[in-house]
């Protein structure tokens, strides 16, 4: 058991690339840890440091009160499942998972009821002889996660674990990685790039975005108050709408002279012939598309124009200027070419400096 | 595949058994003429059946050898070839195999030099550079030697260019795996990538059993000794003799035993040889 500590941890290339610009936190004993970011963001670079899979530039890594930045990632008490899971391919079950307490030179009996006490737990039982190949693709990733269990490491280091599995298989064995960790209270960093996979597993989450973290902290906390631009519209899905205070026409109240850029979440703006509530807003909306997913309705709304600049300016690649999207429950909602009004109470604005770059209220 | 009906189907067949007979047709002749008394085929009466010699021929050809140009038993040449060709394929796999090894797995200094310089070698056959290879063989006192007449053949750059393909195919997180699973740099070459090499391996013995036991020019130059020669030189040998009548059974029963091993080798590796060219086990 021990706690992982970063401490201005940098990665350059010799190119000059530099992939990490100095990170720092630490993880506690057993708890589950999980960098979240977008790809090319440095999660797995981070994650590969920790391994000893990837020289440290500069900084140091530390686990369990030591530190291991020259240390062989054999010798790192480590255990790593790979995104394709790197399983031996001529080896039996069996002999991918005790291959590692075999090169350590562990006793044969002690070797046996590791193995299978781990395969008790995943069970795999009854297909030890079988060799990879011969698997589903669940079956394998229990493998990879077997392989690292047997070998009771201080850490266990996941990179992108479920990303290969269908959607139904990735739901099950989120939860099954979460309660094995529970229950094995394992030291845990998990690199994710889906925002869904990091906001249930993590004890501590970690948004990363061009080598820097972005925000650290509890998942819901990350979630109801994001200290960037970037973290509002990473964590939560569908993003949240981001609306330039400075180019638009929504005026608030009371807003700090700071104040460049208001969020609200698709999921906090209520539907209804109302009028902006004390300090809230309240916007006209035609609505242009609907997406009924069952348990909710996505309202895509465009707002009706009074200055002529464009009112929301979100990242590329999320809603286009001017558009609001709006979540509401169940599968009424109105049709499409209808004005709506929707509105939202002001302890649900988040405001951000025209940066992006600071959280402005509390 | 779509069945042809009537007189195509049947042209088909008459065509590709018209090829079989046109390829069968002379190693045919060669086993019944082994099997003939030798004055019969001078005579050019030869039948198209086989005779009655067939044991007293092969019994002759494998264990004494010809009365005539070169008496060396076709057993002990048997023997020499399978031995040459044994140290090629094998010495050429193992050389090669760890020479990618180095090339793909290892940092070093030069290191995409050497692979360059193992590649020109392509251009460089044993034919081209025969003279200072052999001045090289004959000064370090190997004519008639096995390794005389194996080593200059073992230096492979086809066999070393198609294992470093095959490694680059091989994912890293494998050997990223290997690491953290506290395997060092021989640990994962035997443990993991031997093993997944095998077809590989398989189809390259194959070919280059094949290879070595075709060899002619080399050994032609190298040998001088009856006992060192290999079947290959032998038949030749036989075949010119200046004052005695050529004994055309043992000639054709040597051809018959040449063709042997080859046969063997690809039939009892035909399974891993195909898998080895087309399969990727990974």
């Amino acid at each position: 058991m021990a706690n992982v500590a970063l401490r201005h941890v940098r990665k350059a290339y010799p190119n000059g690339f530099e992939a990490i610009k100095g990170i720092e936190f630490e993880v506690g004993d057993g708890r589950f840890c999980v960098l979240v970011g977008p790809s090319g963001c440095g999660k797995s670079t981070l994650l590969r440091m920790v391994a000893g899979l990837e020289t440290i530039t500069s900084g140091e890594i530390d686990i369990g009160g030591r530190v291991v930045n020259q240390v062989e990632p054999a010798d790192r008490d480590i255990a790593m499942v790979f995104q394709n899971y790197a399983l031996y391919p001529h080896m039996s079950v069996y002999n991918n998972m005790a291959y590692g307490l075999r090169n350590r030179g562990m006793a044969k009996g002690e070797i046996d009821t590791r193995v299978q006490e781990a395969a008790r737990v995943l069970e795999l039982s009854a297909m030890l002889d079988r060799k990879p190949r011969q698997l589903s693709g669940g079956q394998r990733q229990r493998v990879a996660m077997g392989r690292a269990i047997v070998r009771q490491p201080k850490v266990f280091l996941f990179d992108e674990p479920l990303s290969n599995l269908d959607a139904k298989l990735r739901i099950a064995m989120r939860v099954e990685i979460r309660k094995l960790q529970r229950r094995l209270s394992t030291t845990s960093i998990y690199v994710t790039h889906d925002q869904l996979e990091a906001m249930t597993l993590a004890d501590i989450l970690v948004v990363m975005n061009g080598g820097l973290v972005e925000q650290i902290g509890d998942p819901l906390e990350i979630y109801q108050k994001p200290s960037t631009t970037f973290v509002a519209a990473f964590i939560g899905a569908p993003p949240m709408n981001l609306f330039s205070l400075r180019d638009s026409d929504i005026k608030l109240p009371g807003a700090g002279p700071e104040a460049g850029i208001l969020g609200v979440r698709p999921e906090d703006l209520a539907v209804g012939d109302v009028t902006a509530p004390d300090g809230g807003i309240a916007l006209d909306l035609t609505v242009e598309a609907i997406e009924r997913v069952g348990a909710e309705t996505y309202v895509y709304g465009l707002r009706a124009q009074q200055g002529g600049t464009p009112a929301v300016s979100a990242k590329p690649g999320e809603l286009p200027p001017g558009e609001i999207l709006v979540r509401i429950p169940g599968q009424e909602g109105p049709a499409v070419g209808q004005k709506i009004r929707v509105a939202a109470p002001r302890e649900k604005l988040h405001l951000f400096t025209a940066d992006g770059r600071k959280r402005v209220n509390s | 595949m779509v069945e042809d009906e009537g007189i195509q189907r049947y042209l088909a067949h008459a065509i590709l058994w018209t090829g079989i007979a046109i390829v069968a047709f002379p190693v045919y002749l060669a086993f019944v003429a082994s099997t003939q008394d030798n004055a019969v085929i001078a005579n050019g009466q030869m039948s198209l059946l086989p005779g009655g010699h067939f044991l007293e021929t092969y019994y002759q050809t494998i264990f004494v050898g010809t009365s005539g140009s070169t008496r060396e038993p076709v057993g002990t040449m048997m023997l020499n070839s399978l031995i040459m060709s044994l140290l090629i394929a094998v010495g050429k796999i193992a050389i090669s195999i760890i020479s990618a090894y180095a090339i793909v797995y290892f940092r070093f200094p030069f290191r995409m030099t050497i692979f360059w310089l193992i590649f020109i070698t392509l251009m460089l056959p044993v034919e081209v550079r025969i003279y200072p290879t052999y001045k090289i063989v004959a000064d370090l006192h190997l004519l008639d030697s096995y390794a005389g007449l194996s080593l200059p053949l073992i230096a492979s750059a086809t066999a070393t260019l198609l294992f470093r393909q095959f490694f680059m195919t091989v994912p890293d997180e494998l050997l990223e795996a290997s690491r953290i699973d506290g395997a060092g740099p021989f640990r994962f070459f035997w443990d993991t990538l031997l093993p997944l090499s095998r077809t590989n391996m398989a189809a390259l013995f194959v070919i280059l059993f094949i290879l070595g036991w075709n060899q002619y020019l080399w050994p032609l130059l190298i040998t001088t000794r009856d006992d060192m020669q290999t079947i290959q030189i032998g038949i030749r040998k036989m075949i010119t003799t200046t004052d005695a009548l050529t004994e055309w059974p043992i000639v054709m029963a040597t051809a018959v035993l040449a063709m042997l091993p080859p046969v063997f080798v690809v039939v009892v590796m035909q399974k891993l040889f195909v898998r080895g060219l087309v399969e990727t086990e990974k």
